[in-house]
Formats: structure tokens, C-alpha cells, sequence
């Protein structure tokens, strides 16, 4: 499968005729919402929370260059270097220099949807350069050479059943699919990956803009490793993910934690700010940070959009929306999928690109309704839409139809002509209660007969008895 | 105390018996019900699809048909959404803001009308009879309305709610959304006939057209036993 939004409905039409998967997902994200909603009732005060967590982000995005400046002065301070990185590509390119300066063969990677945007293992790899994904889920993946179906839980899509075949005819072990073995095979490989890689790479969760702090958040301890054992380590973050000070970070910590996994708090959470210093026994030589544009200032400008730029990544809209559930998160073409995904993924590459994406939604707002930081994600796929519009992304033949729609509406004696209209032309021609082919719609389910008489026509005739009484 | 009727075109066209009951629901309350006859549609055909620039024209045209209404009630959780939610996004450049803040401020849909603004729940109606209620999304996610309905069906006579798995589960509609992606709209109605002919009841129930044409089509196709029926229907029929 390529990775192109365009071609969603495809992906989309395969997969959900697939019964394996569609039972997959739905055991997934059915199991993940359980979780949540057990733990998010533990604390009364969750939605005040939410409000704040969505002050402190609305606050942080509308000051974005202070915080970020105020990072960088930071990160210097603890002596580390930053990297301020207009795309992804400026950005591979630093790290590919810093790994050849170090001679760095292997590279130990924990997971990061920031550097999966950027395809950066990609890049590696074709630099001679052995990166390892060291989070279960994406080392499956990486083995499978397929992308993250989820943002929090990226090979959601497998079975341990297929895990353990996968296992089997890649690492050359015996089958099986009891998960604490495959576990353990995996932990036994990558123990040697994290004891001889040169560099470390990891995203980052949360930027601390007044202590030049990383904060990341996981339940596997492959990000401490990998941020620690490696001479350098090297932190990937797109740049709305700062926020103000060390005092913000619990409310987002509760938040993501208990959204994501169904967790009070994720078994590791380590805050790192810069290398190893005088006197201290673990960490790395150098540390380098590298702010990550690649398109977040462009959305920045939209005002309608910007919100987009909360997001924490914690993946709930994923799990509670309906049509993620049903087409899966391969479906969408992008490396983030889901209600989020289908809002990030137009405006990172473009609306002509994805615009399936927006109208990949019954509009329920479930995904609203969950959002930790309150974002309001379906209202802003509707605003998409109109992007879509506007810039003649429909079809033609929607177009003239819903010129004859505004037309037909925007006048009564019109719309009561037409209406009567078809009703005689049903009736003449023997057809007033005849089930109506419509595309898309009959295919699968019946469509009601035109009523009788319009609600007007009723209404008319009940003034006139109610008249003559 | 004087209502104007906002019958969707839905409605209008298809399922008129809705509006009926409404208003008999209504004149039994002891409320003035009229009837706007220049109504057409509130634009949101076109403000989901995004094209804007039509749905502006015609949500322009509902501030001018219902200026001088006391209150407007629909019985459609959707079409009070398009007015109440969303006419300020769509009109948040033009000089309408007056008019619109009127308007949005005096739209009820039915249930919450009764319930929230009359204080009646119980019409004194019976229907003995098992069902159960689908939480349609745009009344209990933009207008946030999940009690009232209930409340008024607790008090019919001879009626046993039933609660389903998961009523809040969007049942697949999404207006155009359900013939543009058929297959994901039709997965999603199979999982909601599938709670709702798992809790046994013979009616399933919900205050918006549209959701009850999407279950409907879905039940009748696959000759399953329970029968969409719109609240203000079973009410109204049978007071």
C-alpha cells in the first residue's frame, strides 16, 4: 500500500470488507474506550481539566514564538543544541549529519508520529544507517515494513496470532502467539540494539518552555533507553507541542495518560533536559533538539485551524469514532488517521491531496466529545469542506446540483410547484408508492416512499377544516 | 404564548405525520401554533457538503421567515443544530449578528421545548409497548439534549424503555455522507439494527427523521422486526 491520502476511498472500501479486520479494530478500540471511561470516572474534576488543558494550549499557541524562543534559550542553557527545522527534509539531513560526524551505525529510535511524519527511518536506512524501532508496536511494524495504523497503539491492526508468524518468518523463531514470549524475543534483540547503537532518537510529548525540559511519556522503558545509553540523543518535536511552564505538565500527564491507554499514569514519564553534566553517571554527551515546522506555521495563520495544533496525540478520537473503527487506520493514507488525522493530514499536504478525508465523517462528534485539550474537530472537518469547495475540489455534477437545490429553495411558490409537481408525475405514472432507486443508498438499504401529501399541503387543508368549524 | 412550526424539508417531503403531531402535541399544551408557509430548507444540505456560499442564502432567508416568531420549534434535533450551532459560524462575517442571536436564542427542537420550556412531560398518553431510544448526534452533541426525550417517553402509559448498547453510537446517516460513503454508512447502521433488535423491543425511537430513514432502510432491507417510530409520532398519534 502507498501512503497518499488520495486514495482513502479505496483503502477504505477494501478494508471494510475485510471481516478479520474489521473485528480487530473493533475489539481494539471498543477495549480502549472501556479503559478510559473506568478511569476518567475516578476524577470528578476531568472536565475543568479539559478547559484548562485547552486555556494553557490556546494561551501557548497564540504566544507560540516567545515559548519557543524561551525553549531554545533553555536547551542551550542545560547545554544542549537546537535545530530549528523548516521541513522534514532540512531535518533529516541535520540528523544524517550528526550520525556521520558520530559514525554512527545503529540507531535506536522510540516511538515518535513526528519523525513517522517525516518518514525519517526511511531516510536512514537509505544512508547505509540500521535505525531500530524499540516500541513493541512499531518494531512489529518496522518488521512488516508497514506504517502505524493507530497514533498511540500502531500495530493495532495485528492479531498476535499474525504477530507471532510475522516473528516467526522474520526473526527465525519458533512460531507462537502467546505475547509474553514474542515480548520477550523482542526485548532479548533490542537489549543488543540499545547497548551498541551510537544515537538515540525520540519525540518528544511535552517541551517545557521555562526549564528547557523534554517530557516523554511510555509504558515499555525503550525511550529512557533510548535517550540514555547512546552517546548522542537526538529529540524530534513539532513545534506545537511546548507549552509554558513545569507547573502545566500534570494536568496534560492526567490527560493524556488516561485519554490513550486507560492509565492513571503511563509505568515511565522522563523529563530530560539536555546531556549529561559534570559529576552525573547517565545520560548522553550531547543531547540536540530539533523544532519541527513542516507546515504548523502555515496552519498557524488559519484561525479556524489552529486549533489542530493542541492536539496531544493521545488517540481517543481514533477509538471512539466510527469510521476509523470500520475502515481502520490504513485507510487514511497518512501517518495520522482518525477524526484528527482526517483534519492534520489536508492541512499538512494540502486540500486537493486529502479531500476525501474531511467528508470521511458522519459529523457525530464523538471525536469532539472526547478530545482531552476540546478541540473541535468536526466542526473544523466542515470547514475543510468548505476549503474543498472552494477551491473546486467537488465534482461538477454536485456543483450544478447544489445550484439547483439553493434555486429550488430559496423560493416557496418554486419548491410547493416542484413538490406537487412530482407528485403528479408519481401518480400518473402508477408510481406514488413505488421504492425509489437512489445510488448509494438502495444498494443496501430501502428508501421511503414520497409521503401522500407535503406537511404544507396537510397543514392547508387541517386551517381550512379548523376554519369551518 | 405563540409557536412558529420549523418543519425540515425532510419532513416536509417525506414524513409530514411528524409535523402534524407536533403541532397536535403542541395545541394540546394550550400553545398558539403557527406556520410559517415560506420555509423551505435551513441550508444544511449545503453547509455539510461546503458550500458555503448557498447555505448563507438560505439560512439569510430563515432569519427573515421566523423574525417575528416568539419561539420556533422543530422536530429535529439535526435542523435546531443548523440553525442554533452553526448559522452563527456561517454568518459570523455578516451585519446579521442581531437577528441571528433572536433567532438562535428562541429555536427549541420539540422535546426539549415540552419538557424544558412548558415543563410538561407526561401528555397523558398510552402505548403499551417495549422500545428503546437512539441518541441522535447532533441533538445530544451539539445541543446536548439526552434527558428530555426520556422523560417524556417514562410517562407514557403502558411504555418499558429498553436502553440499547451504545445509543450514543452515531447510527451512519451523516445526511450526504451516507451515499457518499455507502459501505462505511451501511457498516455502522448494521451495528445499531444489531443493539437494537438485541434489546427486543418492537420500536425504536428518535427525535430526528433522517437518523429513523437511515434505521429504517437498514431494518426493512433485512426484514428485521423493530419499527422506527419518531417521538413526536408516538406521542402525538396517540393522544
Amino acid at each position: 500500500m502507498k501512503l497518499t491520502p488520495r486514495l482513502f476511498k479505496s483503502y477504505a472500501s477494501r478494508n471494510i470488507s475485510n471481516p478479520r479486520l474489521r473485528k480487530t479494530y473493533r475489539f481494539a478500540t471498543h477495549h480502549a474506550l472501556e479503559k478510559r471511561l473506568q478511569v476518567v470516572h475516578e476524577v470528578p474534576e476531568w472536565e475543568a481539566l479539559r478547559d484548562r488543558a485547552h486555556t494553557i494550549k490556546e494561551q501557548t499557541i497564540d504566544q507560540l514564538d516567545h515559548y519557543l524562543e524561551k525553549l531554545e534559550s533553555n536547551v542551550v542553557a542545560n547545554g544542549g543544541q537546537v535545530f530549528w527545522a523548516r521541513d522534514g527534509k532540512e531535518a533529516c539531513e541535520h540528523i544524517l549529519e550528526i550520525a556521520e560526524r558520530i559514525h554512527a551505525r545503529t540507531v535506536v529510535k522510540s516511538k515518535s508520529m513526528t519523525t513517522e511524519e517525516i518518514g525519517l527511518s526511511h531516510v536512514l536506512e537509505e544512508n547505509k544507517l540500521d535505525p531500530v524501532e524499540t516500541d513493541l508496536g512499531e518494531y512489529i511494524i518496522q518488521l512488516a515494513h508497514e506504517w502505524p495504523s493507530h497514533i498511540t497503539a500502531p500495530a493495532l491492526h495485528k492479531t498476535r496470532g499474525e504477530v507471532g508468524a510475522l516473528f516467526a518468518e522474520k526473526l527465525g523463531i519458533p512460531y507462537t502467539d502467546v505475547p509474553e514470549e514474542l515480548c520477550e524475543v523482542a526485548r532479548k534483540i533490542l537489549r543488543g540494539k540499545f547497548l551498541s547503537a551510537e544515537l538515540g532518537i525520540s519525540g518528544v510529548n511535552f517541551a517545557l518552555a521555562d526549564t528547557g525540559t523534554i517530557v516523554i511519556v511510555e509504558n515499555e522503558g525503550n525511550a529512557r533507553l533510548s535517550t540514555t545509553l547512546p552517546k548522542v540523543h537526538i529529540a524530534v518535536m513539532g513545534l506545537e507541542k511546548v507549552i509554558p511552564t513545569a507547573s502545566d505538565l500534570p494536568i496534560f500527564l492526567r490527560l493524556l495518560a488516561r485519554s490513550s491507554t486507560g492509565q492513571k499514569q503511563t509505568s515511565y514519564v522522563s523529563l530530560i533536559s539536555g546531556p549529561r553534566k559534570a559529576g552525573e553517571l547517565d545520560g548522553p554527551d550531547e543531547f540536540h533538539l530539533i523544532i519541527l515546522d513542516n507546515g504548523r506555521t502555515e496552519i498557524l495563520k488559519d484561525p479556524k485551524a489552529r486549533e489542530s495544533l493542541f492536539c496531544i496525540r493521545c488517540g481517543a478520537c481514533l477509538n471512539t469514532c466510527p469510521i476509523y473503527q470500520r475502515v481502520g487506520g490504513h485507510s487514511y493514507g497518512s501517518v495520522y488517521s482518525g477524526p484528527i488525522g482526517a483534519v492534520i493530514t489536508p492541512l499538512f499536504q494540502g486540500v486537493d491531496v486529502a479531500k476525501d478525508l474531511p467528508y470521511a465523517s458522519s459529523l457525530c462528534g464523538a471525536c469532539t466529545n472526547i478530545c482531552p485539550v476540546k478541540i473541535d474537530i468536526h466542526h473544523m472537518l466542515l470547514w475543510l469542506r468548505k476549503q474543498v469547495v472552494d477551491s473546486g475540489g467537488t465534482p461538477w455534477l454536485e456543483r450544478v446540483a447544489m445550484k439547483l437545490y439553493l434555486a429550488g429553495m430559496k423560493d416557496s411558490v418554486l419548491y410547493g410547484f416542484g413538490s406537487r409537481l412530482l407528485r403528479l408525475i408519481l401518480k400518473a405514472s402508477g408510481k406514488a408508492n413505488a421504492s425509489w432507486t437512489v445510488p448509494g443508498w438502495t444498494e443496501t438499504r430501502e428508501f421511503p416512499p414520497l409521503a401522500e401529501k407535503s406537511f404544507k399541503t396537510l397543514w392547508r387543508e387541517r386551517q381550512q377544516e379548523e376554519q369551518h368549524l | 404564548m405563540k409557536v412558529s412550526l420549523f418543519i425540515p424539508c425532510l419532513t416536509d417531503q417525506f414524513f409530514p405525520r411528524v409535523g402534524i403531531n407536533v403541532y397536535k402535541i403542541l395545541k394540546k399544551a394550550g400553545v398558539d401554533v403557527d406556520y410559517p408557509e415560506a420555509q423551505t430548507c435551513c441550508g444544511q444540505p449545503a453547509f455539510n457538503s461546503g458550500y458555503h456560499a448557498e447555505a448563507i442564502e438560505l439560512a439569510q432567508r430563515f432569519l427573515q421567515i421566523f423574525r417575528n416568531s416568539e419561539y420556533i420549534v422543530s422536530p429535529s434535533g439535526s435542523c435546531t443544530s443548523m440553525v442554533k450551532i452553526f448559522y452563527p459560524e456561517i454568518l459570523e462575517q455578516t451585519q446579521l449578528q442581531e437577528q441571528l442571536h433572536e433567532i438562535t436564542s428562541k429555536i427549541y427542537e420539540f422535546s426539549d421545548f415540552l419538557v424544558n420550556v412548558l415543563g410538561i412531560t407526561d401528555l397523558g398518553v398510552s402505548f403499551p409497548h417495549k422500545v428503546t431510544y437512539h441518541d441522535a448526534c447532533h441533538l445530544l452533541r451539539e445541543l446536548k439534549i439526552k434527558q428530555a426525550p426520556r422523560d417524556l417517553i417514562r410517562q407514557v402509559r403502558g411504555i418499558e424503555l429498553v436502553e440499547m448498547d451504545r445509543s450514543e453510537d452515531c447510527c451512519g446517516f451523516g445526511g450526504t455522507f451516507s451515499v457518499k460513503y455507502p459501505e462505511i454508512s451501511t457498516a455502522m447502521v448494521e451495528d445499531k439494527a444489531a443493539a437494537i433488535v438485541q434489546t427486543g423491543a418492537e420500536y425504536v425511537v428518535a427525535n430526528d427523521s433522517s437518523c429513523l430513514m437511515q434505521i429504517d432502510g437498514y431494518l426493512r432491507r433485512n426484514h428485521m422486526a423493530a419499527k422506527p417510530i419518531h417521538l413526536a409520532d408516538l406521542l402525538g398519534e396517540n393522544l
